[in-house]
């Protein structure tokens, strides 16, 4: 058990520095690279087999016991958050590879995703609030180094601002640990959970609402989103496409950590974040349709999608929650694929401007066609995992009689599936330019995971059932925090 | 003496809020620093006490300090340190390609607003040709009969 809770953080931070190693050999680089996260995938698989079978399990790190020590902990949420990303990961990679490039080619790149992988799994796994900050840390700095890999002058400007605004974000949250362990002595979450309960109202609050805008702006909630859609878009692919689908969601697993744990049931903010739910999905598909560029549409659609996962949250109920855990596996993977297709037309023509490329469905059909599902998915037309998922979160608001955020959560996913149409028309249909299409061949190593991705998301429909008993139980663990607190603490 | 730090700490927040709001890279870069700074004394005063030390011998555990926030900011120290670093190449690179120490807009939203706002006086002209044709139009029309 302390070995399967571990390896997701040790092994890519050991693959990390042999990657720097054997710097001097790509090859060698790639295969540890891959290795690694194939190893991690399949860790991940056996951790959430384990954890659905018998519960959360916590580990401490050094046999500190639990208040003191550093505690691991893995419920069904953590594992499954932990499985849909190593998946992610391991296609983006096989797809960087595949590309190529100078900044594919760099000689940190391999050990700098590594690096970014175990801050992923840290962050995922961890039991307390000061190791989230360092492992969110471990994460952004490596995102920093990935996004200005090139150096070139729109990366440094981008990147400078995603840097600055993630500082910001880190220093507030320095602050809330801080205000955090002067209230309560702890920054054990499961410790926490107990000792919230005798703080005043207030001040409970007010720490929840501090943690609350800290992760937001990683989670790009609405007032806090602005950074998102400036700085991603200008990274390669590969790289956007971790960011975009991964980081985010990061962002929000804390969120749902922070705001289940250490609140108890009847004092959870659900008005608030069903407000910031409605207005992140609105804003974000507002301003994915006034842009022109298929990587800077993406990346607003990324914060609609974020709006509803806090929809799911902000009900705070089982039914509500499983909407969000299921839209989470399934946002993660349609986001990755759609990124990765958005990747392939700018590799065949050169360009994601919608005003300069069309007709790709004569000279690319099978590019086309792998757009075309993944896009009807993010915008949830039946039969496919995305309605599953959209279905299921406004069922739950509908239970809940929520009817404002409900309507707004129908209109977005309408407004959703014209943002999609306007890729649709404006690379796919339309004149061949024969000016700016290429026709430069798409290597099969970037082909090969994208149309893997868009094929695991339509499976996603095939195993709607048991997947959505796990999202579930997940829910319910999330609900009552006892269970959590119970298998760290002990009693 | 607490009151004292609280108050550097406040002041360290209010001038790193202020330096942020700034539009060249260097006073943001303070900023930031100083927004740090003011955290990591926070951190320190979460510790209780004063002048004690946190482990020197043995004695009785009133004598001692809480020793885990002086982890947590030496934690936070080295992270800090290290982003200022990355971020002052960063600010450097820029310099170089730019030569300017401002920060920069977004091109592609102001070719959005700009498109936009092309698209209106586009709009405005449109109307405003319909409404003159449509003017005109009356002109020539006969009188309908009363």
């Amino acid at each position: 058990m302390t070995a399967l809770l571990t390896l997701p953080i040790a092994l890519p931070l050991g693959a990390a520095a042999l990657s720097v190693v054997v710097g001097r050999w790509r090859v060698a680089q790639r295969v540890i690279g891959l290795v690694t996260l194939t190893a991690l995938l399949g860790t991940s698989i056996a951790l959430l087999v384990l954890v659905d079978r018998d519960g959360a399990e916590a580990t401490q790190a050094g046999g500190w016991s639990a208040p003191f020590g550093i505690t691991l902990v893995a419920d069904r949420l953590a594992a499954v958050m932990l499985v849909v990303s190593m998946v992610m990961l391991l296609a983006v990679l096989v797809y960087a590879i595949g590309q190529g490039g100078e900044e594919r080619r760099h000689v940190g790149f391999h050990s700098v995703y590594l690096a970014l992988t175990a801050g992923v799994s840290a962050a995922f796994l961890t039991g307390d609030l000061f190791n989230l900050f360092v492992s969110f840390e471990v994460m952004l700095t490596s995102s920093y180094v990935l996004l200005t890999l090139g150096g070139r002058r729109d990366q440094v400007r981008s990147g400078m601002t995603y840097v600055v605004i993630s500082l910001v974000a880190s220093a507030l949250f320095l602050t809330a640990v801080a205000f955090v362990y002067a209230a309560t002595g702890t920054v054990n979450l499961a410790d926490l959970a107990v000792k919230f309960t005798d703080l005043p109202v207030g001040v409970r609050q007010a720490l929840a609402l501090l943690l609350l805008v800290v992760f937001g702006i990683k989670a790009a909630v609405f007032p806090l989103f602005f950074w998102l859609p400036d700085s991603y878009p200008t990274a390669p692919t590969a790289v956007t496409a971790v960011f975009a689908a991964l980081l985010t969601k990061v962002g929000f697993y804390a969120i749902v950590r922070t705001q289940t744990v250490l609140l108890p049931p009847n004092d959870r903010p659900q008005t608030l974040l069903l407000a910031i739910a409605g207005a992140t999905m609105l804003v974000g598909v507002l301003g994915a349709i006034a842009q022109n560029d298929i990587k800077r549409i993406l990346s607003f659609l990324i914060v609609s999608g974020i709006g509803y996962m806090v929809m799911g949250l902000g009900l705070f109920t089982v039914a509500g929650m499983a909407g969000a855990v299921f839209f989470i596996i399934h946002h993660v993977i349609v986001m990755t694929a759609l990124f990765l297709t958005g990747g392939l037309v700018e590799q065949r023509t050169g360009t994601g401007h919608l005003d300069r490329v069309g007709g790709l469905i004569r000279t690319a059909p099978a590019l086309a066609l792998a757009f075309l599902v993944a896009g009807l998915n993010l915008a949830g037309v039946p039969p496919l995992p995305g309605f599953v998922a959209k279905f299921a979160l406004v069922d739950a608001g509908i239970d809940g009689g929520w009817w404002l955020v409900v309507a707004v959560s129908l209109l977005v996913s309408l407004l959703t599936l014209f943002s999609m149409t306007k890729i649709w028309a404006g690379a796919f249909w339309g004149e061949v330019e024969p000016a700016v299409d290429l026709q430069r061949p798409v290597p099969m190593a970037m082909l090969a995971p994208t149309t893997s991705l868009v094929a695991l998301s339509l499976a996603l429909t095939l195993f709607a059932g048991p997947l959505y008993g796990l999202a579930e139980r997940a829910a319910t663990d999330l609900l009552d925090a006892s269970t959590y607190v119970q298998a760290v603490l002990g009693s | 003496m607490t009151i004292v730090l609280a108050a550097a700490a406040a002041s360290l927040f209010g001038c790193g809020t202020y330096l942020l709001l700034q539009r060249q890279l260097t006073r943001i870069l303070i900023g930031l620093a100083l927004l740090a700074h003011g955290a990591n004394l926070l951190i320190v005063l979460t510790a209780g006490g004063r002048g004690q030390p946190t482990f020197i011998g043995t004695g009785d555990a009133d004598g001692f300090l809480d020793p885990l926030p002086q982890a947590f900011v030496l934690t936070a120290i080295v992270i800090t340190f290290g982003v200022t670093g990355f971020l002052l190449a960063l600010a450097y690179r820029s310099w170089v390609l730019t030569h300017d120490d401002d920060v920069q807009d977004d091109v592609e939203d102001r070719l959005v607003a700009r498109r936009t706002e092309a698209e209106d006086v586009a709009d405005a002209r449109a109307a405003a040709a319909e409404a003159a044709a449509h003017t005109s139009d009356s002109q020539f029309e006969p009188e309908a009969p009363r």
